[in-house]
C-alpha cells in the first residue's frame, strides 16, 4: 500500500485529470537582494495580521525570523566569512562527485581527465572575504505534502495547479498539519502556543485555524501570477510551469558553476528525494540547514503504512494479554 | 593577508575548533570566566573568543520544523482514550466470565473516561465548534481522523452498554420506554464491538504522534503504539483494582503487570531504537523527569500488586500509582516531543546523519540537494 502520489504528479493524483500543469516557484538565491518586497507582497495581498512584537532579532537584516502562520514569505539573512564561504564549496563540489546528474562534460567512466591534474591550480576564482546569503523561504508546495496528507477535516486539498492549500473556513484548528510538514512551514495563526502571542486590536482573519501561502490560489484562478514573484525586482522569484523552471534551474547551477560558483545547488528539484520533489524550487548557495532548511525532509506518511501495521501489532497484543490475563485468572 | 585597512585592528584569531558534539545549541559565542582576563591581571589573556559551535549548522539556531500546538489536554486524552479503550476490552471479558461489578466499573470507567477524554481533544482544537469536521470526510492518510472514527464508534458502543449498565444499576429508571428491550438486547455485540475497538484506540494514538516531522516521535513510530497500549494495559489494570473488589480483580492484576513489563520494555527499546540527540528529551528536563517518575511508579504499582493485590487498600494505592504511571507516559512523551523540535540539531544532525547513511550504502540519487 502506498500512500504517496505518482509519476503524473501530484494534481493528477488528486483527481484533477492529467492535463493541468503543475505550476511553482524558482527562488534563485544567487541574485536575491534581500529587498523582502516578496514579504510585504504577500503580506499586503493576503491581508496576513502583524507576527511578533516588531522587534530586532539580531540575525543579520531578518528581523522576520520564520515562516509562520501569518509570515508566508520569509527572507532568510546569513553573513559568512572566507572559511565558511570555502567550505561550502567543498561541499557543492562533492555533490558533484556524488554521481548525481554531473555538470559540463565528464571524461568516460573509469579514466581521469586528460593529463595530470596534480600540478593545476584548483582554487576557484573569486573566492570572497564576506558574503551575504539572502533567501525567500517559502512553503515548499510538496509533492507528498505531509500536511494535506494528515488533515483529519480535508481543509487542506490539492489544487489544480499543484499547489496544497488551506481552506480556512472548513479548517478546525486541531493542529495535526503542522507537525507533519517536515519544513515547519504551517502553523496555526495566534494561539500563543507555537509563536508569541501579540496584542493587538483589529480583528485577525481565520483565529485558530491553520494557515500558510497559498500558491495565491485567489490569483492563480483568474491567471494572474502570485503577488510575491510578481514583485519581485531581480527575478530571484520565478513563477511558471514547474518543470520548465526545473529546467532553467539546472541550467542555472550549472552555469554557476562553470563560473567556479561550485557552492550552488538545487533544493527540491529531486523527484526522488523524502517529499518526491517540490513545487518551489530553490538554488541554494550552502548547505540547506545553514539556511533553515533541512537536510533531508522526509514525507511522514511515506511510513505510515508500517506505523498502521504497528498499530495492528499493538492492538492485538492488547487484546491477547487480556484474553490471557482472564484464562490466568480464572479461579 | 589584510585586504581592508580596518582588517589590521582586528585581534589575531586562533583556530577554530570544532563542534563538539552537545555543544550550545544557539551559535552563540561561549567564553569561559578565567579567559576573559579579569581573574588574574599578571597574565596576558588572550580576548580571542572560543568558538563551541559551527554557527552555520542551522539558521541562528532557530527551529526547523515546528511542534502542534498541543498541550496537557491531548495528553490527558492520550491517557482517557487508552484508559478507556483498555477498560472496554476489561469489561467484555468480565461480561463473559461472569464477573458483575468488575464489568459494571469497567464500563463506566471506559464511558467516563471518554467522555473527559472527548472534551479534552476537542478543547485543544483551534475552532473546538468544528469538531465535526472531522467526521465529514474519512482519510486513511491521516491517523487523526481514522482515531476520530475509532473514537466515534468506541463511544457510541460504550455509550450503549453504559446506558445499560446505569439503567441496571438504577432499577430500569432511565426513560428508555419501548426501546429498552432494544437496547439491553444490543448489549452482546455492543459489548464485542466495545472489545474489539478499544485496543485500536489505545493503539492509533502511537501512530498520531509517529506520523509526524518532530524529531523525537518520528524516530519513536516503531514502538510508540506498543507503549501506548503497555501504558492503556496497566492504567486499566490500575483503575479495575482502584473500584472493583478484589475477589473479582485477579484478571486486572495480572493485565497490571504485563502492562508495566511491557511498558518498561517499549520505552527502552524506543529510546535505544533513536539517534542521541531525538532521545535525549526523553531524558532529560522535565519530560526525562516525568517519564523517570512514571517507570517508578508503574514498577512500584506493579510489585504493590503482586504482592499485596488481594487486599483492598493495598490494591487500591497500587491501581493509583498505575493510573498515575500512565498518564505520566503520557505527559512524557508529548512532552519531550514538543521540546525535542526546539533544537534544530534535533532535526538536522540525525537527517544528516541518514543521508550520509544512504550514501555510504551507494544510494546518491534520492538526496533533495542536487547539482543540475
Ligand atoms: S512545505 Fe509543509 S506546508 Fe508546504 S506543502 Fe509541504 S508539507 Fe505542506
Ligand atoms: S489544523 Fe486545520 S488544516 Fe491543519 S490538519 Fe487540522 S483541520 Fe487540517
Ligand atoms: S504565492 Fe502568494 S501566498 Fe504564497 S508567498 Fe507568494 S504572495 Fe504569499
Amino acid at each position: 500500500m502506498s500512500l504517496l502520489a505518482g509519476p503524473a504528479g501530484p494534481a493528477a493524483a488528486s483527481g484533477w485529470g492529467g492535463d493541468q500543469q503543475r505550476v511553482g516557484f524558482f527562488t534563485d538565491t544567487s541574485i536575491c537582494i534581500g529587498c523582502k518586497a516578496c514579504e510585504v507582497a504577500c503580506k499586503e495581498w493576503n491581508r496576513n495580521p502583524v507576527d511578533g512584537d516588531l522587534e530586532i532579532l539580531g540575525s543579520s537584516y531578518d528581523n522576520t525570523g520564520a515562516l509562520g502562520a501569518n509570515t508566508w514569505r520569509h527572507v532568510a539573512f546569513v553573513e559568512q566569512g572566507r572559511e565558511r564561504i570555502e567550505a561550502a564549496q567543498e561541499s557543492g563540489r562533492k555533490l558533484v562527485g556524488l554521481g548525481m546528474p554531473t555538470v559540463g562534460p565528464r571524461p568516460p567512466r573509469g579514466q581521469t581527465p586528460d593529463g595530470d591534474l596534480s600540478g593545476t591550480d584548483r582554487t576557484p576564482p573569486n573566492t570572497q572575504e564576506f558574503r551575504w546569503l539572502m533567501s525567500s523561504d517559502v512553503c515548499k508546495h510538496c509533492t507528498n505534502a505531509g500536511c494535506l496528507d494528515v488533515c483529519p477535516t480535508g481543509a487542506i486539498f490539492r489544487s489544480e495547479f499543484g499547489s496544497v492549500v488551506v481552506q480556512s473556513d472548513v479548517c478546525n484548528g486541531c493542529g495535526t498539519c503542522v507537525a507533519a510538514c517536515p519544513f515547519g512551514v504551517i502553523e496555526r495563526r495566534d494561539d500563543g502556543t507555537v509563536s508569541a502571542k501579540v496584542e493587538r486590536d483589529e480583528d485577525v482573519p481565520h483565529a485558530g485555524t491553520a494557515n500558510k501561502c497559498t500558491l495565491c490560489y485567489d490569483r492563480l484562478v483568474v491567471g494572474e501570477q502570485p503577488a510575491c514573484s510578481a514583485t519581485c525586482p531581480t527575478q530571484s522569484i520565478r513563477f511558471g510551469e514547474h518543470d520548465e523552471l526545473v529546467d532553467s534551474a539546472e541550467d542555472r547551477v550549472r552555469a554557476l558553476h562553470e563560473q567556479g560558483m561550485t557552492e550552488a545547488r538545487l533544493y527540491g528539484a529531486n523527484p526522488k528525494d523524502g517529499v518526491g520533489g517540490t513545487g518551489s524550487v530553490f538554488l541554494l548557495l550552502d548547505e540547506p540547514e545553514v539556511y533553515g532548511l533541512p537536510p533531508d525532509p522526509q514525507v511522514p506518511t511515506k511510513e505510515l503504512p508500517q506505523m498502521y501495521a504497528r498499530v495492528g501489532i499493538a492492538a492485538a497484543g492488547m487484546l491477547a494479554a487480556t484474553a490471557l490475563a482472564f484464562l490466568g485468572g480464572r479461579r | 593577508m589584510s585586504i581592508t585597512p580596518l582588517d589590521a585592528d582586528r585581534p589575531p584569531e586562533g583556530p577554530r575548533r570544532r563542534r563538539r558534539p552537545g555543544a550550545g545549541r544557539t551559535g552563540r559565542r561561549r567564553r569561559s570566566i578565567d579567559r576573559l582576563g579579569s581573574t588574574d591581571g599578571g597574565r596576558e589573556q588572550a580576548v580571542v573568543e572560543d568558538i563551541t559551535i559551527d554557527p552555520y549548522d542551522s539558521y541562528y539556531g532557530r527551529p526547523v520544523v515546528k511542534a502542534p500546538p498541543w498541550r496537557a489536554p491531548i495528553a490527558v486524552y492520550l491517557f482517557l482514550g487508552g484508559l478507556a479503550g483498555g477498560s472496554g476490552i476489561l469489561a467484555t471479558g468480565a461480561r463473559l466470565t461472569g464477573r458483575p461489578v468488575l464489568r459494571r466499573t469497567a464500563r463506566l470507567t471506559a464511558l467516563g473516561a471518554l467522555g473527559v477524554g472527548t472534551v479534552a481533544l476537542i478543547e485543544d482544537l483551534g475552532r473546538p465548534e468544528r469538531f465535526l469536521n472531522m467526521m465529514r470526510t474519512l482519510k486513511i492518510s491521516s491517523p487523526m481522523s481514522v482515531g476520530t472514527w475509532i473514537l466515534g464508534s468506541f463511544g457510541a458502543v460504550s455509550g450503549v452498554v453504559g446506558a445499560i449498565e446505569v439503567d441496571r444499576m438504577t432499577g430500569e429508571r432511565i426513560p428508555l420506554g419501548p426501546l429498552r428491550p432494544l437496547v439491553h438486547g444490543a448489549e452482546t455485540p455492543a459489548a464485542l464491538a466495545q472489545a474489539a475497538l478499544g485496543p485500536l484506540l489505545a493503539s492509533y494514538t502511537g501512530a498520531l504522534l509517529g506520523d509526524t516531522a518532530v524529531p523525537t516521535w518520528a524516530a519513536g513510530r516503531k514502538h510508540l503504539s506498543a507503549l501506548f497500549v503497555s501504558s492503556a494495559t496497566l492504567a486499566t489494570g490500575g483503575a479495575a483494582m482502584l473500584t472493583a473488589p478484589v475477589s473479582e480483580t485477579r484478571p486486572a492484576r495480572l493485565l497490571a503487570v504485563a502492562g508495566v513489563a511491557g511498558d518498561v520494555a517499549s520505552l527502552h527499546a524506543m529510546k535505544a531504537s533513536m539517534h542521541p540527540l531525538e532521545a535525549e528529551p526523553l531524558e532529560t528536563g522535565r519530560p526525562g523527569t516525568m517519564l523517570r517518575w512514571a517507570e517508578r511508579l508503574a514498577v512500584a504499582g506493579a510489585v504493590g500488586t503482586v504482592l499485596g493485590g488481594r487486599h483492598r487498600a493495598v490494591a487500591a494505592v497500587s491501581g493509583a500509582a498505575l493510573l498515575a504511571a500512565s498518564a505520566l507516559t503520557r505527559f512524557g512523551v508529548l512532552e519531550a516531543g514538543l521540546e525535542s523540535v526546539k533544537d534544530p540539531r534535533r532535526v538536522i544532525e540525525p537527517q544528516k546523519a541518514r543521508l550520509a547513511a544512504r550514501r555510504d550504502a551507494g544510494i546518491t540519487d534520492d538526496s533533495i540537494t542536487t547539482v543540475g
